[in-house]
């Protein structure tokens, strides 16, 4: 009983392993390709890498704390100080913005990747155990894609409460059904090919041929998803921190900072076009980055 | 020669449709003896890869085997459970198929896909799987095995990955190994070497069941050979035999229908019509609608595979008849 398993863990190493190598390998050839064929793409994937690091050194680019008040400076213009100004706290909102980048940027990845192994699980196994399995998934897929996700989404964060966690979790389960979807057509397409049948031939199991056969296949369809998913999770996190119903004050969060800077639109509208800026900037540089990654993995996008 | 590797009784598939029931393969009596090459020649369609998949147990729903019997050295394994016939699949039994070019993974390298099929039926480390992949690449003759074994198949041109799907199949030295179609998608000259290869490893104790519409194949490598149509049967013998003296009216039409570089000239001979279509047999023999020598009770009853010389059976009633045009 402890062999097997351990052979089993093994065995999931040895896989998670091979994958990797072989994606590695593929994932730079298509780098190197979208940099070469698609400029807007490359320059959308350098903004992101900006994005991320100025996140990440966010206490080191700014003098000011996240929280740092200062009443005798409130709603000061834009100057050589306050670059983006300050708000209605005197905080400075620059800083904010980059302490607010490294939530969005959270939020964008964590949920995308999550349901994107939730979808991605679930749609092999629709797809390729077909019957009940399928009937099942895809009936509560359906179900999640007919409500509009926004109200989903409030739905779930009511009945949950705020929270970067549950944030989390909303968009996993808003998001996880559209990946299942794609996952299952495509596992439909490769059931059917002649190596998945020469890997039956041999003896290869059920569920191995669905992770190391079916799975790895998927690879590339799933990035695209994955950089696609990202800007909808941002958008959906900023409106939910915009009604109220996501991230909560004073932490700070690009919907949040346009929701409080709404009162201050005529006095001070650098409260709301800074974060807005913001939001705008990264959502759009995933959206290329997604179209160019499809662009190279789809020959036929090309010449259009 | 007496020991049979594989031995099928009266094997019958159908398939349930939308305006009856089908059978692609119809009471199918085949043998394979140790240490041989038998094929399986006919038309598209006439159900010889329908009969592969029985055997290998790989029939796609809602295909099934609703009579006879699959014996594997002697042992019954069509009422084997799933998991069971998992197990001599690689293992004992074994197969290869026409298109190289889909039926590896392609975002898996070729030799962990070769490694995968020693290590789901024996008990050994990664370092000897990769010895064994090594050794099977160099048997199946791949040039430079050491820098292949890390390729992606679509590095590979399709020689080689008809080379890597041999390899992959014989690995685990199974008793039997089915190509279906081996050479179709390859040119002349590599077809000539996967054939030598498959000839090498009969002699090395594998046995073959070699299905093919491609005549000189057949007569190149078989050393007997089963002649389908319409699901059927419908002549048997040994490979010299069968080209020196068909019996069959549907035999003698495909020998006919091969182009002849030497003889030159004149039109190429075909047989009229098409396979039947299944859901509509003719009453009689199956072949009744394109013989040319077809008589009253051909078209009323399907006549049985009978011997007309030792080892040589043939379902028709007229055999060797000439045909009156």
């Amino acid at each position: 009983m402890l062999r097997t398993k351990r052979k089993r863990a093994e065995q999931a190493a040895d896989l998670l392993l091979q994958s990797q190598i072989g994606e590695e390998e593929r994932f730079r050839d298509l780098m190197r390709r979208m940099v070469r064929e698609n400029k807007t793409a490359a320059a959308s994937f350098v903004l992101i890498v900006l994005m991320v690091l100025a996140a990440a050194l966010g206490p080191l680019l700014t003098p000011y704390g996240e929280n740092e008040m200062d009443l005798l400076h409130r709603l000061a213009a834009p100057s050589a100080e306050h670059l983006l100004g300050t708000d209605e706290g005197g905080r400075d909102v620059l800083t904010r913005l980059l302490y607010g980048a490294r939530v969005s940027l959270l939020i964008g990845v964590a949920p995308a990747l999550l349901s994107l192994i939730l979808g991605a699980a679930l749609g092999v196994a629709a797809g390729y155990r077909g019957g009940l399995t399928d009937a099942v998934i895809m009936r509560v897929a359906d179900v999640t894609l007919a409500f509009p996700s926004m109200l989903l989404a409030m739905v779930i964060m009511y009945a949950l409460g705020g929270g970067i966690l549950n944030v989390f979790l909303t968009l996993t389960l808003v998001n996880w059904a559209n990946v299942a979807r794609v996952v299952r057509a495509q596992t439909l397409k490769l059931k059917n090919c002649e190596f998945v049948e020469a890997a039956r031939i041999i003896g290869v199991s059920r569920g191995r041929i669905m992770r190391r056969h079916i799975l790895p296949n998927c690879l590339p369809t799933l990035l695209v998803l994955f950089t696609l998913n990202i800007p909808a999770s941002i958008l959906t996190e900023s409106s939910l921190s915009f009604l109220g119903l996501g991230i909560q004050p004073p932490n700070a969060s690009w919907g949040l900072m346009i929701n409080t800077g709404r009162q201050y639109l005529y006095s001070a509208p650098w409260l709301c076009f800074a974060p807005g800026a913001a939001i705008m900037l990264i959502v759009l540089a995933f959206n290329f980055l997604g179209n160019g990654l499809l662009d190279v993995l789809d020959p036929r996008m090309k010449k259009q | 020669m007496n020991e049979k590797t594989l031995e099928v009784r009266g094997l019958t598939v159908c398939i349930p449709t939308e305006k009856g029931v089908i059978c692609p393969v119809n009471d199918v009596s085949l043998e394979v003896p140790a240490g041989s090459i038998t094929g399986i020649v006919g038309e598209s369609g006439c159900g010889k890869s329908m009969t592969a998949r029985a055997v290998m147990g790989l029939l796609r729903y809602p295909a099934k085997v609703t009579g006879g019997s699959v014996l594997l050295g002697g042992r019954e394994i069509t009422s084997l459970p799933e998991k069971e016939r998992r197990k001599l699949r690689g293992a004992e039994i074994s197969m290869i198929f026409q298109e190289p070019m889909t039926s590896l993974n392609p975002v898996v390298k070729v030799g962990r896909q070769v490694e995968e099929a020693v290590r789901l039926h024996t008990a050994c480390s990664r370092e000897e799987a990769r010895a064994r992949t090594l050794e099977m690449f160099r048997e199946v003759e791949i040039p430079e095995p050491e820098s292949r074994l890390d390729c992606y198949p679509h590095q590979l041109s399709g020689g080689l990955r008809q080379r890597v799907m041999i390899a992959m199949a014989m690995v685990c030295r199974p008793k039997l190994l089915i190509a279906d179609e081996p050479t179709t998608a390859l040119d002349v000259t590599v077809e000539a070497q996967i054939l030598k290869l498959l000839e090498r490893l009969r002699d090395a104790g594998t046995s073959v069941l070699l299905i093919s519409h491609n005549l000189g194949v057949i007569a190149k490598v078989c050393d007997y050979v089963y002649v389908m149509y319409a699901g059927r049967i419908v002549e048997q013998a040994e490979t010299n035999t069968i080209f020196s003296r068909p019996e069959h009216p549907y035999t003698r039409g495909l020998f006919r229908s091969v182009a002849s570089l030497r003889e030159g000239g004149g039109v190429l001979e075909t047989i009229p019509g098409v396979v039947p279509n299944l859901l509509r047999l003719p009453a009689g023999c199956s072949f009744s609608l394109r013989c040319g020598q077809c008589a009253d009770n051909c078209r009323e009853r399907m006549p049985e595979l009978r011997e007309t010389e030792p080892d040589h059976k043939v379902r028709c009633f007229l055999p060797g008849k000439e045909e009156t045009e």
